[in-house]
């Protein structure tokens, strides 16, 4: 059974084409990282899919089911500036967002909700920093921070948009393991990510992307010098380097 | 109750009903919208006379809640047909105070005792006579009795909905990924904005409005970092800039809400200078600290 | 009705009011394009809120209604509110929506206050200054039209001379800076004549609208062409026509003030344009997609 399947999705901006005809289908329990050069549309495809903004055309099932019935198995991490981290809340108050399905409606969040939200904190080693307001915690916590909300919201897919930007070390080896946790699991993760060099460690499947669908399958077969001189046009030189 | 003590319930009542739901609406970095709103409300009240031939609580507030949502409305479809957020706002409230002023000045205004200066600058001082009579048993001003009910409602729409105000606002697209009806609460704000607008309209007029929707919010804003203080510091604000603009008011003798508006830049003023945090003179000390 | 405006255009006063209207309807629908492209819209709605409290001042120092020392305390306390916003928007958390929104409403309640403060000092002579609020052409004199007019055909001369500057700065300001053009003062030089435009217009629109006849004018030019010198002086000619119908409408009817009706003629002009328009129009759109 596939965990996502991604049919004919086009999306346009201001009569633009920014995604044209992307199908491909993905296997729970595999890491896919989305790669291409500026401007390929990575971002737009993972909120195309989330349906954040709207498609020409195109369908997605998740556990072959339309989206809307289960848009509660997806989780999602989107890019640091896309919020307001001057925004009145503390650590943990963002974590507890990822409950807010489990919490219901109208209703107050319950011990176990904030004991399950302080767990979260603590598996990106952030506990320590449950009370701070957002603003004082540095890129890389503030990224932690998401990846905890994810894990609260314990979906089985998980979308990630650049979470490896402008982080540190520890912020780096937190969104692995985290990533090999959840493959353990037989959850299903795809990143849009932008570092060739480090695509073979992370990611087991790799969707190259220019406003195209180029190729997706497996990191071995797809993560390829001809391939990605297709992705990238003329930046040769650069790739040579970056997969060697 | 003195004369002066109802005006000053009704300052603070002010006050408090647009400072706490301003807090959302410049936390929504939608400032401006609330500005269009607190300005085309007006039209709502012109309209609600047209349609009833009276100025009755009730159909003013549905009349101004009408108007509001279809500002917002319309501001939203302009940008969507690609203008510019600033320049659809900038049209779309230029254009229903507009009318709604030329309506006023035609014979409409005189039946509905309405003038624009009325309309800036409300009739504070004439509230405590305007009283609500129910059944010969006098039940004090009326514009008492509609802030009340709006601060009321207000209270219960944010209580009631505060998760989903407060993740909505905070991640827009994180909130509609986990089925939280963001259209519906941005109308809801909106809404609470017209309504708050509209209940303070008679009494302080369009100036104080805007400024008590938007400077406590910012105020409370600076000084915060928990979305409930924000909210309650904000009302509490609103309702001590009140006190200060009447106690200047009376002393030199000038307009009540002027002077309430101007006090509410006083206390963010002092905010944005001297907040212990990040205000502009702690700034500039650990700079020259930091050079020294 | 119509008699009876053909009859007012013989009065040699009206005649002047109109061509004030006309020249700062078409000044500031020219400048309008260059705030709208630089998505200042709503800033130049702060400028014209911030300028009324230095009217008020000018009152209060000088004592005398003479238009020329109330438009120096309107441009002074215009470009202190302008700095203002700048300031909020560096050194705190708070961003320009409501930076603009602070501004506007603390300058214009603190002008409320000026003003009842000279309703109780200056013995009556005051009547005038309400004016400035929502405009009103008929109050104008024939020396005030004279200054008006005049500054708007400097304002004009100004923006002509800078024209290909502006559209340089605008468009790539990191380009322009490459080139070697001065950013910085000709930014200074736009705001210097949104500025004017405020403050020569606040007497016939009034503070309140005054921005709407930046705004609205480009909004409405922008549906008819893709060309920026098209669309400036298409713009310039719906201010002006704006301008003349508003004003002339609001003399001949009493009672009606000029700001607001000067607004509907220009908002009527854009609503045309969205629908008709022969570029972006929503009817043009609509026929090109099916």
């Amino acid at each position: 059974m596939h965990a996502l399947e991604i049919s004919n999705i086009s999306v346009s901006y201001n009569k633009q084409p920014v995604l044209e005809n992307i199908s491909f289908t993905v296997a729970p329990g595999t890491l896919t990282g989305i790669i291409g050069p500026n401007g390929a549309g990575k971002s737009s495809l993972i909120k195309a899919i989330l349906g954040l903004i709207s498609k020409r055309s195109g369908e997605v099932k998740v556990y072959q089911k339309p989206l809307s019935k289960h848009k509660h198995l997806i989780g999602y991490v989107p890019q640091r500036n896309e919020v307001d981290w001057d925004f009145p809340i503390n650590a943990r108050d963002v974590v507890l967002m990822g409950r807010y399905r489990k919490i219901g409606f109208f209703k107050k969040s319950k011990k176990q909700d904030i004991e399950w939200a302080d767990q979260c904190l603590a598996k990106v080693g952030m506990l320590d920093y449950a009370e701070r307001q957002i603003s004082q915690l540095s890129g890389g916590q503030q990224q932690r921070i998401f990846l905890a909300r994810a894990l609260a919201q314990d979906a089985s897919i998980y979308l990630m948009d650049e979470p490896f930007a402008g982080v540190d070390a520890a912020t780096e080896k937190a969104i692995i393991q985290l990533m090999k946790d959840w493959k353990a699991n037989d959850k299903t993760v795809l990143v849009v990510h932008h570092d060739l060099q480090t695509v073979t460690d992370y990611f087991d499947h790799v969707l190259l992307l220019n406003k195209q669908c180029i190729q997706y399958g497996t990191t071995h077969h797809v993560f390829t010098h001809e391939n990605l001189e297709k992705t990238f046009g003329g930046r040769v030189s650069f790739l040579n380097q970056a997969t060697v | 109750m003195s004369y002066s003590g109802w005006i000053i319930i009704t300052g603070v009542l002010v006050g408090l009903t647009c400072g706490i739901t301003g807090s959302l609406i410049v936390l929504r970095k939608t400032a401006m919208l609330a500005d269009a709103i607190s300005h085309t409300v007006l039209l709502g009240i012109v309209g609600a006379f047209l349609v009833t031939q009276s100025l009755n609580g009730l159909p003013m507030l549905i009349g101004a809640s009408i108007v509001g949502i279809l500002t917002a409305f319309l501001i939203e479809t302009l940008n969507k047909q690609g203008v510019q957020k600033d320049a659809s706002i900038g049209v779309i409230f230029t254009t229903l105070f507009a009318l709604a002023v030329v309506l006023i000045s035609t014979s409409i205004g005189k039946q509905v005792h309405l003038d624009t200066e009325h309309a800036l600058m409300g009739e504070i001082a004439f509230v405590p006579w305007n009283r609500l009579v129910f059944r010969g048993i006098d039940l004090g001003p009326k514009a008492i009795w509609m802030l009340g009910s709006v601060l009321l409602i207000s209270l219960v729409v944010i209580l009631l909905f505060y998760k989903q105000i407060k993740i909505s606002t905070f991640d827009h697209h994180f909130a509609i990924l986990i089925g939280i009806p963001v259209t519906l609460i941005h109308y809801l704000i909106t809404t609470l904005v017209s309504l708050a607008t509209v209940a303070s309209f008679n009494s302080v007029g369009a100036i104080l409005v805007v400024a008590m929707l938007i400077v406590p919010g910012a105020t409370a804003y600076l000084l915060s970092e928990r979305l409930v203080h924000v909210i309650v510091l904000s009302g509490i604000i609103g309702a001590l800039s009140a006190l200060i603009g009447y106690y200047f008011a009376v002393k030199w003798n000038v307009s009540i809400s002027g002077s309430m508006a101007s006090a509410t830049g006083l206390v963010f003023m002092l905010a944005f200078l001297f907040n212990p945090r990040d205000g502009l003179c702690i700034k500039l000390w650990r700079q020259l600290n930091s050079k020294g | 009705m119509l008699e009876h405006l053909l009859l007012d255009l013989s009065s040699a006063n009206l005649r002047w009011v109109l061509t004030g209207s006309l020249l700062l309807g078409f000044a500031s629908g020219l400048v309008g394009s260059f705030v709208l492209l630089k998505k200042q819209s709503l800033i130049s709605d702060a400028m014209a809120h911030a300028a009324l409290p230095g009217v008020a001042l000018g009152f209060l120092v000088f004592h005398e209604k003479s238009l020329p020392v109330l438009l120096i305390g309107a441009t002074i306390t215009s470009l202190i509110g302008t700095y203002l916003i700048q300031l909020i928007i560096q050194h705190s958390k708070l961003e320009a929506d409501a930076a603009i929104g602070i501004i506007i409403s603390v300058f214009f309640g603190s002008s409320i206050v000026l003003l009842t403060c000279i309703q109780q000092h200056a013995s009556g002579n005051q009547a005038g200054l309400n004016t400035f609020i929502f405009g009103q052409a008929a109050s104008l004199i024939g020396r005030d039209v004279h200054l008006v007019a005049v500054s708007a055909v400097i304002l004009l001369g100004i923006t002509m001379l800078f024209f290909k500057e502006f559209k340089m700065i605008i468009f790539d300001p990191n380009f322009a800076k490459g080139m070697g053009l001065p950013v910085t003062f000709l930014n200074g030089v736009l705001m210097f004549l949104i500025v004017g435009i405020v403050v020569i217009g606040i007497q016939t629109v009034g503070v309140i609208l005054i921005a709407a006849l930046i705004i609205t004018p480009p909004l409405a030019a922008r549906y008819w062409t893709e060309k920026l010198s098209v669309m400036a002086w298409l713009s310039a000619l719906i201010g002006a026509v704006s301008g003349v119908i508003g004003t002339w409408f609001s003399t001949s009817i009493p009672d009606l003030p000029t700001g607001p009706m000067i607004v509907l003629v220009a908002s009527s002009i854009f609503i045309i344009s969205l629908l008709f328009g022969s570029k972006r129009g929503l009817i043009i759109k609509a026929v090109h997609v099916s």
